[in-house]
């Protein structure tokens, strides 16, 4: 077996832990009431770190490049309640062409 | 009965925007597996047990670097622990024996998770499954392509296709954001993210950044 081959496997079991653990613990089992608030605020909070770190940061390093114009079309495309595929093109675009633009 | 299958299109519907741009990642990152030097079985292989494309990404380019098998795992691991979260907070509507609930967990990725919610907050399982099951397929096909067809797309930056992730989490984020409340959790986890990411691994500042979700604790 590859170290190939034993990577994919390896990534693959922890993934499915990762994913599985909370199901096989506690599924079924309603969260106390008291989380309810905190479970409504976990997508925002998720979504908008996926979203800051994808756009400002190259390794460790926090940037300010083409990607932000990206963003900021993304931003305005859904605010305006575009398609989801119009708002992923304009953003792609948008990030393209100030790459073309800025030096 | 009916309304369980009406919930899989309803799921199905919501994820079908989203699928182009799962399906280009795909290839991209079939192309990748295999000028990293993984055999196109395993790229394929990776993309149908791991599912979740970043972590997938991070695995690759480490082993294509010549990096240790140990850090790749553990870049992968950290990249995906948010999804333990993701898994707990869905825990409550995955029921059935321990082997379904392990099977229905994994249709848990950003993106279906995002769906699964229907509006009140209310996690809905067949909305997970219905888009789970779309970008499941879409996403191991188009590994297969990538791997086997070799790559359409030399330098995906020249696109601007390194934008189409955090514009797919605005298209996501948004209908989420509809009480004050969620504004502030999402600023809150911005800024610990970014505050946190040049001094941790990747993938560790938005594990922190689901702790911005607790001033949900203050709200009565």
């Amino acid at each position: 077996m590859t170290t190939g081959w034993l990577t994919v496997l390896l990534v693959g079991a922890v993934t499915i832990a990762l994913k599985g653990a909370g199901p096989l613990l506690l599924g079924g089992r309603a969260h106390p009431r008291r989380l309810f608030p905190v479970l409504r605020l976990l997508a925002p909070a998720l979504f908008a770190a996926l979203i800051a770190t994808q756009v400002f940061t190259h390794g460790r390093n926090l940037v300010l490049d083409a990607r932000a114009a990206g963003l900021i079309a993304a931003i305005v495309g859904a605010a305006l309640g575009a398609r989801p595929l119009l708002v992923l093109v304009a953003a792609c675009a948008a990030t393209a062409i100030s790459r073309l633009v800025l030096p | 009965m009916r309304s369980i299958s009406a919930g899989y299109w309803a799921g199905a519907r919501a994820v079908a925007p989203l699928a182009p741009v799962i399906g280009i990642v795909g290839v991209l990152f079939g192309y990748l597996a295999t000028a990293a030097g993984l055999t196109p079985a395993a790229a394929i292989v990776m993309s149908a047990t791991t599912f979740a494309g970043s972590a997938q990404f991070a695995a690759i380019a480490i082993v294509g670097a010549g990096g240790t098998m140990a850090a790749a795992v553990t870049a992968a691991a950290l990249l995906n622990a948010r999804y333990a979260i993701l898994g707990i907070s869905a825990a409550p509507e995955i029921s059935g024996s321990p082997l379904k609930r392990l099977l229905v967990a994994q249709f848990v990725v950003d993106e279906t998770w995002a769906i699964a919610y229907a509006g009140d907050g209310r996690f809905e399982i067949a909305r997970l499954i219905g888009a789970g099951s779309l970008l499941f397929v879409v996403h191991v096909l188009s590994t297969a392509f990538g791997s086997f067809g070799g790559c359409l797309v030399a330098d995906p930056t020249k696109f601007g296709l390194d934008a189409a992730f955090p514009a797919l989490f605005v298209v996501l984020l948004r209908p989420h954001l509809t009480a004050p409340a969620a504004m502030v959790a999402a600023a809150a986890g911005a800024a610990i993210a970014l505050s946190l990411a040049p001094f941790v691994p990747a993938g560790i500042p938005i594990v922190a950044a689901a702790a911005a979700s607790l001033i949900g604790l203050r709200l009565r």
